[in-house]
């Protein structure tokens, strides 16, 4: 990827980082850690890969992404905001009583977001079902799915992986956001799901890695996913839960918790805003 | 006297007979295409029939996805899976979005039979009801069962069809309008007003038979649609026959007999007596049999409408 323009998705990427922080501090509610880790492979979806068109959000050829990992909508409704799906400083009423932003994606009240999610494995399944009929429909429409590496501990997504791979489902492109944490500790230690490439590879998949953090890396990675026309793709991306913020980063606690306004302040200066 | 026909029977053709008219109706199955004759559409269209092999949740959610890419899916399994194991997958993703999957749970209740417990699903109405936005419809035969896949499919919503596993009579006739959301009347009474659904439509039926010889007047009302109830017809049996008995292959805890206790209860209170499986679990067996060991036969269905008149004031 050219520098120039590396460095405009990096610039994008901090952005929604900001967003991410501002909504959750905001709610004084929300899921920071888990939103940060994929914050960069967003942008890239959001502002390279996808085929969308936020003028008109409902267009029947676009690009799909279900946001797997629900609970990370913080990190969803920054990049559809920066995107221009609505207005960032609505951000701020993320979880507000009368807000269009949900605690977890829901599609019925806020543009750009594909399906309802937050039960996890069940945006596995969903994107399963959206790619095969697109399938069936001879389309050129990708279908891309985020799910986080504690989610593929629910037995439904190994049920959704079975399927992609007996339905050659290669318009689909799972990314699994690998930050090696969970709620009650890491994913080692609670239930551990790897290894993953001899898993995914096993059901059938196109099994390809990168690294979340890097633009090169996961351009690289949605490449050699559209490159495989047989079998559906899966991207392990290993992230850093909390990427951006310091006190964050690589930290269990910052799953579902919201900074406080000194912590505000801290992740401010961290993501350059300070 | 016709051939009676189960309503899965009915459903397997219905979906064949509109696959040709609605060319993005798509049929997923569990495993079980032969038991629930989705099977009948897959020979017709087999491009557009997907088994997901024994994966329930991956189903429901499956048919969701296609239902958001223009499809109209008919998602098929047993009743105690669809709305069983399934449950949050329903209400998560096709109840909470209000997507537009059919659901097509067959085998509901205890005439399942041989099988037993496990698969005898008493909970699928009382599930169902819970979830908002949610539209259960139990038909009482052939003819009723192909209209209610049709309104389905014609209604932009999420839609739970129950069809059974043993044959019952055939009512209606080519004339028959069904409607979502509104009640039959089968035969006028006065006296009690036996408020049925699915196969115990026939047994209803029967029972009256067996009340009118004790000088007793019942009505028998066909409630196809369980939610929405139709609310207005229920208080007008309430109204015209002052005690009420439902009828239903289910738990007597919330199904058809909650639904009608917790409308009359507020509008206007009137005994209702409950002919259900009475909160316990099923048994191997023939289905007739069960019918009869499980006090959902005519028999227990006058002996109750007996009760209920003695509870008038």
């Amino acid at each position: 990827m050219d520098t120039k323009r590396k460095n405009e998705l990096t610039e994008i990427a901090r952005e929604i980082r900001v967003g991410i922080i501002d909504a959750v501090h905001s709610a004084k509610s929300g899921h920071p850690g888990g939103s940060l880790s994929i914050a960069d492979v967003l942008t890239y979806l959001y502002f390279e890969e996808m085929n969308i068109d936020p003028k008109n959000p409902k267009k029947p050829d676009r690009d799909r992404l279900v946001l797997s990992k629900g609970h990370c909508a913080p990190g969803l409704y920054s990049a559809l905001a920066h995107r221009g799906y609505f207005p960032v400083e609505d951000l701020k009423t993320f979880r507000h009583t009368d807000s269009y932003l949900q605690g977890h994606p829901d599609m019925k009240h806020t543009p750009g977001v594909e399906m309802t999610s937050g039960s996890l494995g069940q945006g596995a399944s969903t994107s399963c079902g959206m790619a095969l009929a697109n399938k069936i429909d001879k389309t050129s429409v990708r279908i891309y799915t985020i799910l986080g590496d504690g989610e593929t501990e629910e037995g439904q997504v190994w049920e959704a992986a079975m399927f992609a791979a007996h339905y050659h489902l290669s318009n689909l492109c799972w990314l699994i956001d690998f930050n090696g944490l969970q709620i009650d500790g890491p994913i080692a230690e609670v239930m551990n799901p790897t290894p993953y490439d001899t898993k995914f590879a096993a059901f059938g998949w196109n099994v390809i890695e990168c690294n979340a953090h890097d633009f090169d890396s996961i351009e690289a990675a949605y490449k050699a996913a559209r490159e495989c026309t047989d079998k559906p793709s899966v991207i392990i991306s290993h992230s850093i839960k909390g990427k951006g913020v310091s006190f964050m980063e690589n930290n269990v606690a910052w799953h579902g918790a919201a900074p406080n306004d000194e912590q505000y302040e801290v992740a401010m200066h961290d993501l350059g805003e300070r | 006297m016709a051939d009676k026909i189960a309503t899965r029977e009915a459903y397997g053709k219905a979906l064949a007979e509109f696959g040709a008219v609605y060319d993005n109706l798509v049929v997923l199955d569990a495993d079980l295409a032969a038991a629930t004759k989705t099977g009948v559409f897959k020979k017709a269209f087999p491009d557009r029939f997907f088994d997901c092999g024994i994966a329930e949740n991956n189903l429901i959610c499956v048919a969701v996805g296609m239902s958001l890419c223009g499809k109209i899916p008919f998602a098929s399994t047993f009743a105690m899976f669809a709305a069983g194991r399934s449950f949050e997958q329903v209400r998560n993703s096709i109840g909470y979005p209000h997507t537009n999957v059919k659901i097509g749970a067959t085998h509901a209740g205890i005439t399942v039979g041989e099988d037993g417990a496990t698969h005898q699903c008493c909970e699928d109405i009382a599930l169902m009801r819970t979830i908002p936005g949610m539209t259960i419809i139990n038909p009482a035969d052939a003819v009723e069962a192909r209209l209610a896949v049709k309104a389905a499919i014609d209604y932009v919503g999420p839609v739970y069809l129950r069809f059974g596993r043993m044959a019952v009579p055939t009512y209606f006739d080519d004339k028959y309008e069904f409607r979502i959301g509104k009640g039959v009347k089968m035969a006028d009474g006065h006296d009690v007003s036996l408020i049925a659904t699915g196969i115990e439509v026939e047994q209803a039926l029967l029972a009256r038979e067996l009340l009118a010889n004790e000088g007793i007047s019942a009505s028998v009302i066909n409630m196809a649609t369980i939610k929405p109830l139709d609310n207005e017809l229920v208080l007008a049996e309430a109204e015209k026959c002052g005690c009420i008995v439902t009828c239903e292959e289910h738990n007597i805890i919330g199904g058809l007999g909650g639904a009608v206790c917790e409308l009359l209860s507020e509008k206007r209170p009137t005994p209702v007596l409950r002919v259900g499986v009475n909160d316990e679990f099923g048994r191997s067996g023939p289905a007739k049999e069960l019918v009869s060991y499980f006090h959902l036969d005519a028999a227990a269905i006058a002996e109750k409408a007996k009760a209920a008149v003695a509870l008038k004031k």
